[in-house]
This record gives structure tokens, sequence and C-alpha cells, in this order.
């Protein structure tokens, strides 16, 4: 283990992140939105999710520096009397957990089917290109009420443990398509390139040329797209919350933070919408900077 | 070039000639579905569809009885009612209106694909007696005929047959025809634009019978479904009108020199209901009964939920905290009887560990999020304030699209409705949300399935009822009934707002119409 880390730490990598500023600092901001997020229960000062301790009188108090803050709520409290940086917190963790599995199943599919479409080519292509077209004519949300109402059928009793699956499974089944078309491209360029050639003749099996030779040739722009797509899954995610297929509003993500306060902007109550927007905007931030300078680190052509 | 200064001159004159009229522009959260008047018995529906054609018996700014197409009305017998249609009325293609109208219009309201069967399912026949005359013969005894005829709109036979609209639009099962993007009333407006869910024109009818109090020569109505949009609209000058208001812009909106803000109590009464019909609830963990059908469980929900605080916090003091399943302005209520059991967390858990469960159960509530006004905030404070006494609430809110269709199969367990008798009367409360069930149109939105046979009887009763009094009386007593049994638990009446420009005057009534005969633009 020890190894494996001496060897990162003398690694590239690591020399390449300690040489950018900007990797550092987006690095700092990730961990602390995603250390927030994980220990929640021991870090946020109220539990929003536990509905018995919440106090509606206390509904839509200021920031702790205003007028009519309360010292008890930093950053104010929302439409149900929850403290917002306690559901900053806990929101953040469905929203990230949402984004990035979504993200991870859609990445495998979307990644799998553009290298087999590209590398294989003909039939095989054309049938998943024409299958991506399929699916880029649905919006996610009508394919997330199409399962949501398959789950409905098949589990009638589970709501908070399928909301989430039908979820994740709604959002990656629009966003693989972008993968799988990003790949396919990349993959047609490099398969008549030398290396692959030469991988041929000397008796490479097709699966392994394509795992192991185009694969790593070919992950730069996905990389880019992943982290860009985590933000967009989130914001599909407060969509869906709102139509009644995503988390159920007691347990609000920051995208059903960010609907709820957008209603409350012009009544001059904007710290329910402005907090979770700011944490929104760094979470993506910070990890679009971070997949920039991972694309960078690892593009060979660029050191 | 040239051609263009004269041409600029000529639209701008043109433009001022058309600025001598009175225009109002309006945007409401939602579109009228059709515009054909009995294709959906619903607020907006019959609200908009009011300005252009006219029912027989209308109401005033009280919200009383007034005549309209008919001039006066009579029973001749406990089961006939007679109507003197008025003279000289005509429709806007110039067409003359007569009992030949009436007589096709009720019936076309009672047949296939028609949404206001609920209003003519207790007739038996409509006659034409003379050529202004008209007798409805009922089934049985029907003393508030002339209430329920004021949401049945009047067509012309002779259009409706010209344009092959003589089955209604029925949307549910995608018929449409012309009647559904053209129209031709009686009303003091005529149709001039139709787009459905983008713009509606409507232009002031030159020959119109009656007087018209208010100024207005155009409506342009415009659907703004979001909120904090509509309101930009009107805070930017775009709209003259808005209507709901969200509670939480009005402060803001009052704060403007331009602007105002109407507000009025609705007749509408949000409530919660349970099933009690089922042994056991679809969405529970209590498996094997129903702890709905216990009237301590169902007791015990209504005493833990604070509805003051809902009321000052979530409602922001637009609520009436109601213990009844109607408001007052309705026939029927009475104001002694409106007294809530008070909100007592510890005698909620008491009740709860009476009937077995001490510790509570889990139990899915359906909620609607953009029907009533703050619905899912509602719920959501309902659920914490359940979570008190140990319920662990899994709330579900969606788009009244799905919520809906959803509920009427009574696929839930638990679930919040709002309801306005359209006909003013408690007994339209009695027959739809607390009679038992039946598959003659009794109990339709009873979806918890509440039953007590005395209920029944008395809400049989008080439909031919003619003595005011003893009518009143057994009301009483039904309500009484049904409050003691905790059928349901009403929770608030929800005030209504709009909002204009200084300039325009309307009438705010209590059931959300808003007849633009009665605008006045300064």
């Amino acid at each position: 283990m020890t190894g494996a880390l001496g060897r990162f730490l003398d690694g590239d990598l690591w020399y390449s992140f300690r040489r950018s500023r900007t990797a550092m600092a987006a690095a700092l901001v990730a961990f602390a939105c995603v250390f927030g997020a994980l220990f929640a229960e021991f870090v946020a000062p109220h539990n929003p999710m536990d509905l018995a301790t919440l106090e509606l009188a206390d509904a839509r108090l200021p920031p702790a520096w205003a007028a009519e803050g309360s010292r008890k709520y930093v950053l104010g409290t929302d439409d149900q009397g929850r403290d917002i940086l306690s559901a900053l917190m806990y929101g953040s963790r469905i929203s990230l957990f949402v984004g990035v599995a979504s993200v991870l199943v859609s990445l495998v599919v979307g990644v799998s089917l553009g290298l087999l479409a590209g590398f294989v080519g003909g039939r095989t292509d054309a049938f998943i290109m024409r299958l991506c077209d399929v699916m880029l004519s649905f919006p996610p949300i009508l394919i997330a009420l199409l399962i949501y109402g398959i789950g409905r059928a098949l589990f009638p009793n589970a709501h908070e443990t399928l909301a989430f699956a039908v979820l994740i499974t709604a959002i990656s089944l629009t966003g693989w398509v972008q993968y799988a078309r990003t790949v396919r491209g990349s993959t047609l360029v490099e398969r008549h390139k030398e290396y692959v050639q030469a991988a041929r003749l000397i008796g490479v099996p097709t699966l392994r040329i394509m795992r192991r030779h185009v694969l790593p040739n070919v992950t730069g722009p996905v990389m880019v797209l992943a982290t860009i797509q985590v933000a967009s899954a989130i914001l599909i995610e407060a969509t869906l919350s709102f139509l009644g297929v995503g988390v159920p509003p007691t347990s609000p993500s920051l995208g059903t933070l960010i609907r709820v306060g957008n209603d409350l902007l012009f009544s001059g109550e904007w710290w329910i919408t402005v907090f979770p927007g700011v944490m929104l905007v760094m979470i993506a931030l910070s990890v679009n900077l971070l997949g920039d300078w991972l694309r960078d680190a690892l593009n060979p052509k660029l050191r | 070039m040239k051609l263009l200064p004269p041409l600029l001159a000529a639209a701008l004159a043109v433009s001022c000639g058309l600025a001598g009229a009175v225009t109002l522009r309006v945007a409401n959260q939602g579109d009228a579905q059709s515009m054909d008047p009995h294709s959906l018995n619903e607020t907006l529906q019959l609200t908009f569809t009011g300005n252009v054609y006219e029912p027989l018996v209308g109401r005033d700014r009280k919200l009383a009885l007034q005549p309209v197409l008919a001039t006066e009305w009579k029973q001749t017998s406990p089961t006939v009612w007679r109507f003197e249609l008025r003279k000289g009325v005509t429709f806007h293609d110039g067409t003359p209106f007569s009992a030949d109208d009436v007589v096709f219009s009720l019936k076309r309201a009672a047949g296939e694909g028609s949404d206001m069967q609920s209003y003519t399912s207790p007739f038996k026949e409509v006659r034409k007696v003379g050529p202004l005359t008209v007798e409805i013969e009922t089934l049985a005894p029907f003393p508030i005929l002339p209430d329920v005829l004021t949401n049945v709109f009047m067509m012309s036979r002779k259009w409706c047959e010209e344009n092959k609209a003589v089955i209604p639009v029925d949307r549910r099962k995608g018929i449409e025809n012309t009647a559904s993007f053209k129209a031709n009333g009686t009303g003091p407006f005529r149709l001039k634009e139709r787009q459905p869910s983008t713009r509606t024109v409507l232009i002031r009818n030159g020959s119109y019978w009656g007087k018209v109090d208010g100024n207005v020569d155009e409506v342009i109505f415009t659907p703004i479904g979001s909120a904090p949009t509509r309101v930009a609209a009107l805070l930017s000058g775009e709209i003259d009108l808005i209507e709901p208001v969200p509670l939480q812009d009005i402060e803001r909106i009052k704060a403007s020199p331009n602007l105002k803000v109407s507000q009025g109590p609705e007749l509408r009464t949000i409530f919660l209901g349970m099933d009690q019909k089922r042994d056991e609830l679809l969405f529970s963990s209590v498996k094997g009964r129903n702890p709905f059908k216990d009237k301590r469980v169902r007791q015990a929900f209504y005493q833990a939920i604070d509805i003051e605080t809902i009321k000052t916090r979530v409602m922001r003091g637009a609520s009436l905290p109601s213990a009844l399943m109607v408001g007052p302005g309705i026939r029927g209520f009475t104001p002694e009887q409106n007294r809530r059991l008070p909100y007592d967390v510890e005698a909620a858990k008491k009740l709860m560990a009476e009937a077995g469960y001490a510790g509570g159960f889990e139990v899915s509530l359906n909620c609607p999020n953009d029907r009533y006004v703050n619905d899912a905030d509602i719920c959501q404070a309902v659920a914490a304030n359940l979570a008190r006494i140990g319920v662990k609430v899994n709330l579900q809110t969606e788009t009244k699209v799905t919520y809906f269709p959803k509920i009427l199969r009574r696929d839930t367990s638990f679930y919040l409705l709002g309801w306005t008798p359209s006909t003013y009367d408690a007994h339209n409360a009695l027959t739809s949300l607390m009679a038992t069930p039946t598959d003659k149109g009794q109990g339709q939105f009873n979806l918890g399935s509440y039953s007590n046979p005395k209920v029944d009887e008395l809400t049989l009763k008080i439909q031919s009822e003619t003595d005011q009094a003893k009518r009143n009386a057994m009301i009483k007593e039904a309500f009484e009934l049904h409050a003691n049994d905790i059928g349901h638990i009403p929770l608030h009446q929800q005030s209504l707002a709009s909002a204009m420009k200084k300039n325009v005057d309307i009438v705010q009534l209590p059931d959300n119409f808003m007849p633009y005969k009665w605008v006045t633009v300064k």
C-alpha cells in the first residue's frame, strides 16, 4: 500500500497536480463539499431529514447576520424551518450520489457501446447509432415517467428506494448517448492508426485491443464530458423531483432547494435559493476544473 | 426607403385609433382547456367561457341568483320547473335565442362526452312549452335546480349543427371539434382569436342584450405557468392583471407604487382524506389491518396537526382554519359548528397508544404540488407534525396532471384535496365528498370511502327537502355526524389573491370567477 502511495507521490500526476494552483483549489473545494456531504451527521448543526425536529414556526428566517436572523441557523431557514446549512450538506449528499451514480452508469454503458460501434463498424455500428438517435428523441423526463410506471407496477410499496433507482436509471438512460457518440468518433480515428494495425498483426485479440490500446486513447473527451454531466444530472434530478418521480420533498436535494427558493426570489427571501445555488456552482465548477486538469495531465501530447 | 415614413405614420394613426379602445391584458396560471362550455367542469374553464356563453340563471356580485337568459322561473309542481326566457337576445352570429336552443343545450350538456352531467343527472325531461318557455322535469323534487343551472351555458342549436359540434368536446378522450376553437354565445364578449395555451383574445359584443358595468373592449388572455414569471410580467407592465398571486409576492407587489392586490376568502375547503375501506392500506407499514378504520387514529392525526402555524408560516396568514368541509358563504354552513378539535400532541400520542400504535407507523401521503395555494408545503408541514406522534409519512408530491388521475382511481391511502361546492350549497359537499360511494355518482370524490349510513340517508333527504329550516337542520346533523366520525380532516379555506395595475378595478368573487364585464380600467 505504501508502495503504491509512494509511487503515486513520485509520479507525474502528483507532480503536475502540485504545480497547478487551479487544480489544488478545485480539489480543496470539492473535498470540502464531499466531506460535508459524507459526514453530514457529524458536521451539520441540525438534521433536516428528521421531520420531528423541524420547527415550522422558525420557517424563512434570514441568515444569522441579518437583523431578524437567529444564531441557531447560520445561513437562515427554508420555508419548512429547515436549517439551510444542514440542508446543504444533506442535500448535496443526495445530489452528489444521484449525479455521480448516474454518470458512472451512463459512462460504462456509453463507452462500451461507443467503443463497440466504432471498432466493429458495419451493422453493429449502424444499429447502435440508430439506437442513440432514438434515445435522443426522448427527453429524460419522459423516460423517467416510463421507468417509474414500470417500477411502480413491479414494486408497489417501495417508494423511497425506488425513487433513487428510477432517478439514476432515468438519467443514465439518456446520458449514455453522449458518451457513445463521442467515443465512437474517437475510436473511428484511432482504429486506423498504426499502433492498432500493429497490435492486430501480432495477433492481439480484438477485445484486448479495444480495452488496452484504443480505450486509453479515447478517454480524454470522456473525462470532460463526465464532469459536465455530473452537474447536468443534478439539475435533471431537480426537475424530476418536481414532477413527483424524484426524491421525496421531505428529504430535499440541492435541486429541490433551488427550485423551492426560486419561487421566493421576488419576496426577498433570497437565501433559500442563493446558498444552494452557490453550492451547486461550487460542486460543478470544482469537478469541472479537476476534470480539465486531469485531461491535460493525462494527455501525452501536452507534456 | 422613402415609402417608409408615410407607412409608419399610417400605422401609427391606426394604432392610435385603436388606443381609444380599452384593452385588458390578463395572465393566469393556466389556460381554459377548450372553448366548448360543456367540455370541462372546472373553475377557470367555466369563468372564461362564461364571458362568451351565458346560463339561464346567473349570479350577481354577492353570488345571489340573478336572471340572465331566463327572466323568471318557478316550480309548477314539486318536480317541474318552468323558465321564461328573455326576449330579443341574439347569438353573436345574429341568430335569435329561443326555447329550441335551451332544449338543445341541456341535452348536449347531459349527453355523451359532456362534463356537466353531474348538474343534469337529476333531469328527467326538458321540454319546450312555447317559443320562449321551457320546462324541466326532474326525477325527484329538486329545490336547488336554479343553482345547479348557473354553470350550464346555452349554445346555438343552428350553429352547433352547422359546425358539427352537436357532441361536446371530450379532451380526456382527445375528441375535438369546432366548438373548441370557435364560439358563438350570447355573452358580453365574442371570441376573436384562440391559440391554445398561448393567447386568447375576446372583444366586446356590441349588440349585447344587457348592460355592461365595466368598460373593457378587448381582453388578451395569456397563460403563464411559472409564478415568478407571472409576477415579473406584472411588475414590468407587460400584463395588467394576474391571478393567482403567489402568497410570498403579495408584499412585494403592494410595495410597488403602480400596483395593487385584491384578496378575499375562497369557498374552497382544503382537507385530508384517509382510506377507510380497504382491509389493508395500499401504502403503509401496517399489515393485515387498516389503522384508519380506527377513529382514534384519525383523531390523533387531526389533533397532531398544528393548523395555526400552517396558517402563519405556510399560508402567510391567508387562510381560515376550518372544522367543516364547507366554509362561510356556502348555504348550510353554521358558524357555531365550525370549531376545530384542539391541537394537542400529547392527546394525539395517547390516542395512538390506545389504538395500539404507540410506536407509530409508516404511511404514504399523496399531494399535488401545483393545484392549491402552497399545497406541497402544507403536506410537508403535515408530515413534520405527524412525525411528532411517531408517524413516518412518505410524502409523494406531484403535478396535478398525474396526481388527479391517480387519486381518482383511489390509488392512495392518505391524500390532500380541495373542494368548492359548485352549487354553493352544502348538499354538493355531502353528496360528493361524504356520501358512501355508489355507481350512481354519490361519493364520487369520497376517495377514502368514508361511510356512515345515517349521513347517506340525510344526504338523500336534503336533496329533495324544500323547507329551508328543516333542510338546514338536517345539514347540520349530517355535518355533526361526519365531524364526530372524523370522516376527513378539514384544514382550511384558502384566500384568493389577484394583482393588477392601480387603474384596474375588478370584483373579487369568493368562487374564483372573474367576469370581464365587471372589470373597469380607468
